[in-house]
């Protein structure tokens, strides 16, 4: 019998480790019991991008959108909603404006600004089903190109869409193609970058787990633009779920004759092999990402010779991350000027970013280039939680800067975003509000790349530890003005000398914390202080008159160092305070505030 | 796969089962399943109106189910939205006069008043 309804679970990371795999099992059993099996479909699909309101479940076609489903949850939608057509209301999202409950996936705001190229089927589709895909234009792309273009128009429509790698470094994808045609050799290859790294990113994985088979039928094309029959996707191991998938996929796809020897019998035949990488972050440079393929210990070398003259196994090479293949059918579906019509002049279609840190929907939202950053931080975002107020965003991950609100209303593109001195890096946002210490974030920027810096050149492996050095006895406030400057003349430096562009970029976070945020490590060095109570060494946590004397405070700290009545302004006893911060998360009026030890003695 | 027409076969075909993720416009059913109608007998209803939509390969029709409409006395019924919104409210529904409703309503875009609640109800 045709199905009436349509269950679509969640089956992104996200969502499974919250029970989504026994809330898919509760409802087979559920099902079974109100014998409505035959007449409702359930299917497992990819990230929906919410991730905050986890796990997510939709019902079709009324397309109602329920958020935090538990277990328990599952037999009152079988039975309400399910068998009698009752959507079960508390499981719904509140808008928070009109408090009114969301029905309908449409109505979301979250999903309304978005315009989703890349996460197009996540969500959507049966990532374990090849036969959804294909229901949605899957591999037609591959068929016309196969069929109907020559290597060098494909490359030319490529060119033409304006494309620009989405792994951080912009290139123009149609450019990087033509230099791999370009080179003669007998064997070429093609491969799919999907060894996400950034702290806080995860779209990669999210299109892998989603909709892998945009990222196969990527490949294929891109294999017969430039004259290649074998793909590599280097993933890593840490994606167990992305690899079970793609390993599907794969198999499927050669069960269909969609990879392998001659597709659409044509004279090309390309094939597809995963190759699992150990999660280092080095290896998402391409030069370090092949070293490991071949076995090597994943280090960059120099460039030139690029990949596209001498790469894997010293043959032409071209790799591409996850994100830029997932653009391409579509770019060949729906035609390279359609995807130029999108996005800014010169950085034409959407990116994808990872939400996190201080923002209400945490998760993945896609949107076209050339929308602000507060358009996405505010308006999809939700904005930031616990009426706290905005600081900065980070973008670009380690390997980026941040940006603080007299910048939110660039549009974000390519250009925008280096100007700014930051940059777009594979798409990690990490949204920063008035509690989080500048000085902190930069040290755990530079923490990340001191433990991942390969070591084989002398910049990255020793200037980066320096750095960490003195932004940890800043910390510890036993900083001087002489560190900062100390810190400049380092990171300029393994800037200009490091081998690849985890060294270059590595110093970003400290230099564009100290370009906007300067006045914060002066207070570390000469006040010796942490405005925002975070270095614990230099916190000294103070309650201000405006306290209203509710207690929580007092019932909230760990060694009972604050003490007063009730309705009475309290006092915090520094002698015991270690410097934790509860006091400062639970005060509702925000009474609390680290002071200058100097200005706390004198009161 | 041996060429762009098999594959546009595969996907139509495929994407039969997935319509209702993506049409949304077209025709709607409504059954009316609050504990009347399901006493009354809607289950076999609905059944055959996804039957029926499966049999003549419809697919603009969506088949739900929602809950009591308030007129007990006259379950099972079917409320029919069709492309411009318009509502028809089907009563007393067996599975030959759901059939019908298919037939001649959806496929030939004639109403049939005399199963209309406002007929009806006179």
């Amino acid at each position: 019998m045709l199905e009436r309804n349509q269950v679509l679970i969640c089956g992104g990371t996200g969502c499974m480790s919250s029970n989504s795999k026994e809330i898919k099992a509760e409802f087979e059993k559920q099902l079974t019991s109100f014998d409505l099996t035959s007449e409702v479909g359930l299917v497992l699909t990819g990230c929906f991008g919410l991730c905050e309101k986890g796990p997510i479940i939709v019902v079709y076609p009324e397309e109602t959108f329920y958020t935090h489903v538990k277990v328990e949850d599952v037999k009152d939608i079988c039975s309400e909603h399910l068998l009698k057509g009752r959507p079960v209301e508390r499981l719904m999202i509140k808008d928070p404006i009109d408090k009114k409950k969301i029905k309908n996936m449409s109505q979301l705001k979250f999903y309304a600004k978005q315009k989703r190229i890349v996460l197009r089927n996540c969500g959507n589709i049966n990532p374990l089903d090849i036969n959804e895909y294909i229901a949605k234009d899957g591999y037609q792309a591959l068929a016309d190109v196969l069929t109907s273009y020559t290597p060098q128009q494909a490359i030319d429509e490529v060119t033409k869409s304006g494309l620009k790698g989405r792994g951080g470094g912009g290139f123009s994808t149609g450019k990087k193609w033509q230099f791999a045609k370009n080179s003669e050799s007998d064997q070429k290859y093609v491969i799919c970058n999907a060894d996400e790294g950034d702290p806080g990113a995860f779209m990669d994985r999210a299109v892998l787990e989603g909709d892998p088979h945009s990222i196969l039928e990527a490949m294929a094309i891109c294999g017969y633009a430039i004259g290649a029959n074998q793909g590599y996707i280097y993933v890593r191991a840490e994606y167990p779920v992305a690899v079970e998938r793609l390993n599907n996929a794969i198999k499927q796809a050669r069960e269909y004759n969609l990879l392998g020897d001659h597709l659409f019998d044509t004279d090309f035949s390309f094939d597809i092999d995963i190759r699992l990488g150990a999660g280092a972050f080095v290896c998402g440079e391409e030069t370090a990402l092949i070293a490991s393929i071949e076995g090597y210990r994943g280090m960059p070398r120099l460039k030139p010779p690029f990949p596209a003259i001498k790469g894997l196994w010293g043959k032409p090479t071209n790799v591409n991350n996850v994100e830029t293949f997932a653009n391409i059918p579509v770019i060949f579906l729906k035609g390279a000027d359609w995807f130029k019509s999108i996005g800014t002049e010169n950085s034409s279609g959407t990116k994808v970013f990872a939400l996190g840190g201080k923002i209400n929907n945490t998760g993945l939202v896609e949107v076209p280039m050339g929308t602000t950053l507060r358009e996405v931080i505010f308006d999809i975002g939700g904005g930031i939680p616990n009426k706290r107020r905005f600081k900065a965003v980070q973008t670009g991950g380690p390997s980026g800067g941040c940006i603080t609100e007299k910048d939110l209303d660039t549009p974000i593109d390519f250009e925008n975003l280096k100007n700014l001195g930051s940059m777009m890096g594979s798409g990690g946002m990490i949204v920063m509000d008035e509690d989080n210490c500048m000085v902190d974030v930069a040290r755990f920027y530079l923490d990340f790349t001191v433990d991942e810096s390969c070591g084989k050149c002398t910049p990255c492996r020793e200037g980066t530890k320096q750095m960490r050095d003195i932004l940890n006895r800043i910390c510890e406030g036993q900083g001087t003005l002489i560190d900062l400057d100390a810190l400049e003349v380092l990171a300029h430096m393994i800037q200009k000398t490091s081998l690849c562009g985890l060294g270059q970029t590595a110093p970003n976070p400290v230099l564009s914390t100290l370009k906007h945020f300067r006045e914060e490590y002066i207070a570390h060095v000469v006040d010796k202080a942490c405005p925002a109570g975070v270095c614990r060494e230099l916190t000294n946590f103070v309650i201000e008159d405006n306290c209203i004397g509710c207690t929580i405070c007092a019932r909230n700290c760990p060694v009972n160092a604050i003490s007063g009545w009730p309705k009475q302004i309290h006092r915090i006893d520094l002698e015991l305070c270690i410097g934790c911060g509860a006091c400062k998360k639970t005060c509702p009026v925000g009474a609390i505030s680290s002071q200058p030890m100097n200005q706390e003695t004198s009161l | 796969m041996k060429s762009l027409e098999e594959l546009k076969k595969l996907r139509d075909e495929s994407l039969k089962k997935m319509t209702m993720r993506y049409v949304k416009d077209g025709f709607r059913i409504q059954v009316g399943m609050g504990t009347c109608g399901i006493a009354s007998g809607a289950r076999p209803i609905l059944a055959t109106f996804l039957e029926e939509v499966e049999k003549n390969d419809l697919g603009n029709v969506s088949v739900t189910q929602v809950g009591c409409m308030g007129e007990c006395a006259y379950e099972p019924m079917a409320e029919l939205i069709d492309e411009q919104g318009q509502s028809f409210v089907y009563c007393n529904l067996t599975e030959a006069t759901a059939r019908e409703v298919i037939l001649r309503h959806v496929m030939n875009h004639e109403p049939i008043s005399k199963l209309l609640l406002t007929t009806k109800k006179g």
